[in-house]
């Protein structure tokens, strides 16, 4: 837990940032004053308003709402508007473009691959109106309750650090059979939508290779929104997918009673 | 040079809440749909709107009704607003906020599951519809994950508009350039909707992301569309105000509408000694019953820290400027202290305001459910913008549509908190379904390819051959500062003269400005670009807050603190002149239909 | 499709076993976890195999690793001795092979333990954004670790073992005596396994009555079944089975009634800290083995405080 910030005086630190693209390019050093409660994004700014206008960064909000400026500082995977500079340790800070995407330029990755992977998930599907939750003009009846698994998965701000920390994209690069902890919390977010009636369990189990998962955490650690997706989506997706098709005990359930589509 | 060319049928410019409505009915009609962004799709400034939405659902309180919230709109606007749009908004926002949950949106809900709405200040009943306090991000990213799924949409990330192409009257394309690339691109389009939100990056202190440069305006003016009330630029009154570097970042209304309240040094709640007449009969007598009112007792009036925007930001102002700030000249806004009423205040207000909390323990490494916030006014929102038609959202120059921010006249002199997401959706809607109607009856128009080439090389010059070496982020700052001082919060002709002066100045110094010749991603030479955006907004706000002499909604005169007659029945146009130069023009304010003109005497009783 | 390459070759944060830019002591983390895994693994291998030392004659005092206790020499056996199928060529008798299977499974496939070992053993990832000394990669999507699906299967055992366990820590409490109040000893095979040479069936051979005592022992083994209810009933796919399962709450057909909804909520404030559960238990299920093996060794006293 951060403090509160003070009225320190300002001093220098060294910066170490990536400069460069996909075909290369090294660590250049710049120096930036630092004032109370500033963050790595401030620095990286009045390095690029005093030393290096052509450093390229990506950033809009600049309060942790929209996910663009994702980065690896000190080697962690964080939004730069988010980093304190008084959460660092002592010495100099690197700051490097996310690993498990092709660097465009400097800090700037092209993450082009998520937008496609996003599109292969079934959009929300309603149920049609006179069902339940669904009143006959349409408008929805769900209780607060559950509808909070959803919102809780809806807090995501596509920064897309759980997909530049997660070992099976980053490491083993499993781009093509792998969606990534982002898109299985959206998957989650619908698939547990009271309303919805889409079934997207085969997708994740094949396509989007929910398997390939060792639940190792990393993606929960990284959230800056704090959204905990190894234990409140991927896990309980694995669940469901546990029951349609290796739980002999449900298969043979779903087979007796006829329901191969999904509950609720 | 290659230039790359795309044809679509509607060119949207811009991928917020509006932009992506308008693109959505666009595509929708069936029309092919180009959807331009600055950034990445998802990633624009609607993601910070907090509160919620407005829309007269009646779900908290059936009172409400379409009527209420126009009326509401028209007195929170001080009458110079388009009254057509502010009917249409009224009664079509209910219908855009079921349709977004029919897209997946998942808002927050009453005990009997329908969508829960939430007081906001200036609206007379509980009607924002909402999701904790992240209810911009909802809208994005359901509107994002609707339009993914439809074939007619190309989305152009990272792309910027630098020129409008016409021929004739008539926009019959854009000129542009990716950001990441640097690669020029051409589109040709039957019809084109600007959505590119506000100008805040004007100022210094801001709510705005970078990409609030104005450009929209700035297009549009170079088109030969009008500029409408660009005088009326919303200082949203709760900005953080500490540590430094998040100066300006928005803390939103609904810590006041959970019953935060705002206190001077003195932990005096000042907002209790200035209420505006027209509001009196609508504001609580004491403290306990702007408690009751939070808490969603029907019969009680909304505390003081609910008036409008303008009025709270300028009390801020005032006791800040009486040395009755808080240290680092804001005020203090305290939302802990309703542990006093409040069983298990700590869970009940990271409940309710999630997202401030996360912010104010990131960035200021304070926790609001023990400590006080500081806050002060920040600039937020741009009521004026390209005049627009209030049922098509076309503009003066045929085939050129505005809609959200960029769109001007739904607000009038001031915008309430909740309305400017409506306003996306609707307006976003209505600018989608006509240009695509406009485009159905046209064909594509006759490109100038000279004019291309001209785009094109005055883009590359600020790399290749610069006229001076100015650095594009000093010239930035320098016309943010003077913005900010001298036309703020509390303007005055004098200063505003001044004002005007510098502007001259930073033309000057921003044709001079250079960037290190890199094509891709190169955020200096951006800047280079945005500039002259900046410099045209800059100017026509600058022109019509000399020009109203009066104080009204978002503008407040020290020379002029009245509201007059005569401007109150008259609006600021602003239009390119055939010489080049900037001209203002007054134009009265269209009177209102009987109807409604009874609607809002009725709704003032 | 935009499908990036293998471009990062030219980034400084490199590929290769341990490669990060990290500055933090990120290895003391998975040094730690593997430490305890490993030991525990280790001593309770070992500590199955003994067949001996598992009970303390003259208390209720029975180590979980051999509870429940279908064949066996201590009085908690349900039947004496050892089983006829036990084969020559295999190890010495020890009941604890007979049922450690099931516990031992259930922490192979929980959720926490899979982050816990793929971490710190496999080092699949050994720490986020830290290089990795494999290549290929199957993760959970084929066999072996497919079969890791299995884990509610598991946790249906550990349920009851949870019970069982309850019922030991309970009786620990219970101290066997004779019609005097002096301790009952006289039972017919030794802590060791062996005949009790001092055994006299002309005596009673059941304990007159019990009395009820506390001991740091009996403490440790009323902890234990705690620890592990709080452990098993945390668990993720208790959590899915019980109610997470469903979409809503509201009743009627597809979903969950408020009993489903008090169920997960439940089960989900336990499964928050899961690993916390999961950890000491583990500690403490050790721990009991260790005090049950040393007092019946005679090499500490229980610690009896009445």
């Amino acid at each position: 837990m951060s403090t509160a910030v003070g009225d320190a005086a300002p001093h220098q630190r060294t910066f170490k940032v990536w400069r460069g693209d996909k075909t290369g390019g090294k660590m250049v050093d710049y120096t930036a004053e630092i004032t109370p409660g500033m963050v790595v994004l401030d620095a990286i700014h009045q390095i690029q308003a005093t030393q290096a206008s052509d450093l390229a960064c990506r950033w809009n909000c600049k309060a942790g709402k929209c996910g663009s400026c994702s980065a690896e500082i000190n080697g962690k995977p964080r939004l730069m508007c988010l980093t304190r500079m008084e959460a660092l340790p002592e010495g100099d800070v690197t700051v490097q473009p996310m690993k498990a995407f092709p660097n465009i330029r400097d800090l700037v990755t092209d993450v082009s691959w998520n937008y496609t992977v996003n599109k292969k998930i079934t959009k929300f599907t309603p149920a049609n109106p006179g069902t339940r939750f669904v009143a006959e003009d349409g408008t929805f009846r769900m209780q607060q309750r559950d509808v909070e698994r959803t919102q809780e998965m809806r807090k995501c701000i596509e920064c897309f650090l759980c997909q530049d920390t997660c070992h099976v994209i980053r490491d083993h690069e499993k781009h093509e059979v792998f969606s990534g902890p982002r898109f299985f919390a959206r998957a989650a977010s619908l698939e547990m939508h009271p309303v919805d009636v889409a079934d997207r369990e085969p997708f994740l189990k094949n396509e989007g290779g929910i398997g390939f998962c060792n639940i190792t955490k990393c993606c929960t650690e990284v959230c800056p929104e704090h959204i905990t997706i190894t234990d409140n989506a991927i896990i309980p997706l694995k669940e469901r997918i546990a029951d349609r098709y290796y739980d002999p005990v449900t298969m043979l359930w779903r087979w007796v009673t006829g329901a191969d589509k999904k509950d609720g | 040079m290659e230039i790359q060319t795309f044809e679509h049928d509607v060119l949207v410019i811009g991928a917020g809440g509006a932009g992506m409505r308008a693109a959505i009915e666009a595509a929708d009609a069936g029309c092919s749909v180009g959807l331009v962004c600055k950034s990445l799709l998802g990633k624009a400034h609607t993601v910070m709107a907090e509160g919620g939405i407005a829309a007269s659902l009646g779900n908290v309180d059936d009172r409400d009704g379409w009527k209420v919230h126009f009326a509401d709109t028209m007195r929170g606007g001080q009458y110079v607003n388009n009254w057509r749009m502010a009917e249409l908004h009224a009664k079509e926002a209910p219908t855009r906020v079921r349709e977004l949950e029919q897209w997946g949106a998942v808002f927050d809900r009453t005990k009997d599951g329908k969508i829960l709405q939430r007081n906001f200040g200036g609206h007379r009943y509980p009607r924002l519809a909402h999701v904790g306090d992240r209810t911009g991000l909802e809208i994005i990213r359901t509107l994002q994950d609707h339009s993914v799924h439809k074939s007619q949409i190309a989305v152009y990330m990272e792309c910027c508009i630098t020129k409008l192409i016409k021929d004739g009257e008539r926009v019959v394309g854009a000129f542009g350039y990716y950001r990441e690339k640097g690669r020029f691109v051409l589109f040709k389009a039957k019809s084109v909707i600007i959505a590119t939100g506000g100008l805040g990056r004007a100022f210094e202190v801001t709510s705005n992301s970078w990409e609030y440069t104005g450009d929209g305006y700035s297009l549009a003016y170079n088109a030969g569309a009008e500029l409408l009330d660009m005088e009326f630029i919303q200082f949203h009154p709760t900005g953080m105000v500490w540590p430094p570097s998040v100066r300006g970042i928005l803390v939103t209304e609904g810590v006041r509408g959970e019953g935060g309240v705002l206190r001077n040094k003195d932990g005096k709640r000042f907002m209790f000694d200035d209420i505006p007449e027209n509001y009196r009969n609508q504001t609580a007598k004491d403290p306990e019953e702007g408690w009751r009112y939070t808490q969603g007792d029907k019969t009680a009036m909304r505390p003081p820290e609910l008036l409008t925007r303008d009025h709270v930001a300028r009390c801020i102002n005032r006791e800040v400027k009486a040395g009755r700030g808080s240290p680092h000249g804001g005020v203090f806004l305290d939302i802990a202290w309703i542990k006093e009423r409040v069983p298990n205040a700590r869970e009940h207000i990271k409940k309710k305001l999630p997202s401030m909390y996360h912010q104010f323990m990131e960035l200021g490494g304070l926790d609001i459910t023990t400590t006080a916030m500081e806050v002060g006014p920040t600039t937020h929102y741009t009521m004026g913008g390209v005049r627009v038609d209030g049922d098509t959202q076309m503009s003066c120059v045929p085939g050129l549509f505005a809609a959200g921010e960029a769109g001007a006249g739904l607000h009038g002199a001031n915008r309430l908190g909740g309305n400017s997401l409506s306003d996306l959706l609707v307006f976003g809607k209505r600018a989608g379904e006509h240009a695509a109607k406009y485009a159905k009856e046209q064909k594509h128009g006759w490109i100038d390819e000279a004019e291309v080439k001209a785009s094109m090389e005055w883009a590359l010059h600020f790399m290749d051959a610069p006229k001076g070496d100015e650095n594009p982020y000093k010239v930035q700052q320098d016309l943010q500062k003077m913005m900010q001082a001298q036309v703020g919060i509390v303007r005055k002709e004098d200063e505003m003269r001044t004002a005007l002066e510098e502007i001259t100045k930073l033309k000057a110094r921003a044709v001079a400005v250079q960037a290190p010749a890199n094509r891709e991603y190169n955020p200096g030479w951006h800047t280079c670009m945005d500039l002259s955006n900046l410099l045209i907004v800059s100017e026509a706000l600058t022109k019509c807050a000399i020009e109203r002499k009066e104080s009204r909604g978002a503008q407040f005169r020290e020379d002029y603190q009245e509201k007059s007659k005569e401007f109150g029945n008259c609006n600021m146009i602003i239009k390119k002149g055939i010489d080049g130069q900037m001209q203002l023009r007054r134009e009265p304010v269209t009177p209102l239909t009987d109807e409604l003109k009874a609607i809002i005497d009725e709704q003032a009783k | 499709m935009n499908q990036p390459s293998a471009t990062t070759a030219t980034l400084p944060q490199g590929s290769g076993f341990g490669a990060t830019m990290r500055k933090d002591n990120w290895w003391i983390g998975p040094i730690g976890i593997a430490a305890l895994l490993l030991s525990f693994l280790i001593y309770s291998t070992w500590a199955a195999f003994q067949g001996a030392y598992y009970w303390v004659p003259g208390t209720n005092y029975l180590s979980p690793f051999y509870s429940p206790e279908i064949w066996g020499h201590s009085p908690h056996a349900f039947i004496l001795g050892q089983p006829g199928f036990w084969q020559s060529w295999m190890p010495p008798f020890s009941a604890a092979l007979l049922i450690l299977g099931l516990p031992a499974g259930f922490r192979l496939t929980c959720y926490y333990y899979r982050k816990a070992y793929y971490r710190s053993i496999w080092l699949d990832p050994v720490a986020c954004a830290v290089g990795e000394p494999r290549k290929s990669y199957w993760g959970e999507n084929a066999l072996p670790l497919i079969l890791w699906n299995v884990h509610r299967y598991f946790l249906y055992a550990a349920i009851v073992f949870v019970f069982l366990l309850g019922y030991d820590g309970i009786i620990a409490h219970m101290f066997p005596v004779n019609a005097d109040g002096t301790s009952f000893t006289n039972v017919q095979y030794l802590a060791t396994g062996a005949e009790n040479p001092a055994f006299d069936k002309t005596k009673p051979v059941e304990a007159h009555h019990h009395v009820f005592g506390m001991s740091l022992v009996s403490l440790v083994l009323i902890l234990n079944p705690l620890l592990l209810a709080g452990y098993t009933f945390g668990c993720h796919s208790l959590r899915h089975i019980v109610g997470g399962r469903k979409d809503c709450f509201a009743g009627g057909s597809g979903c969950g009634t408020d009993l489903h909804f008090k169920a997960w909520s439940f089960v989900s404030f336990l499964n928050r800290n899961h690993a916390t559960w999961a950890m000491l238990s583990l500690v403490v299920v050790g721990l009991a083995d260790v005090l049950v093996r040393l007092v019946a060794m005679g090499k500490i006293s229980d610690f009896r405080f009445f």
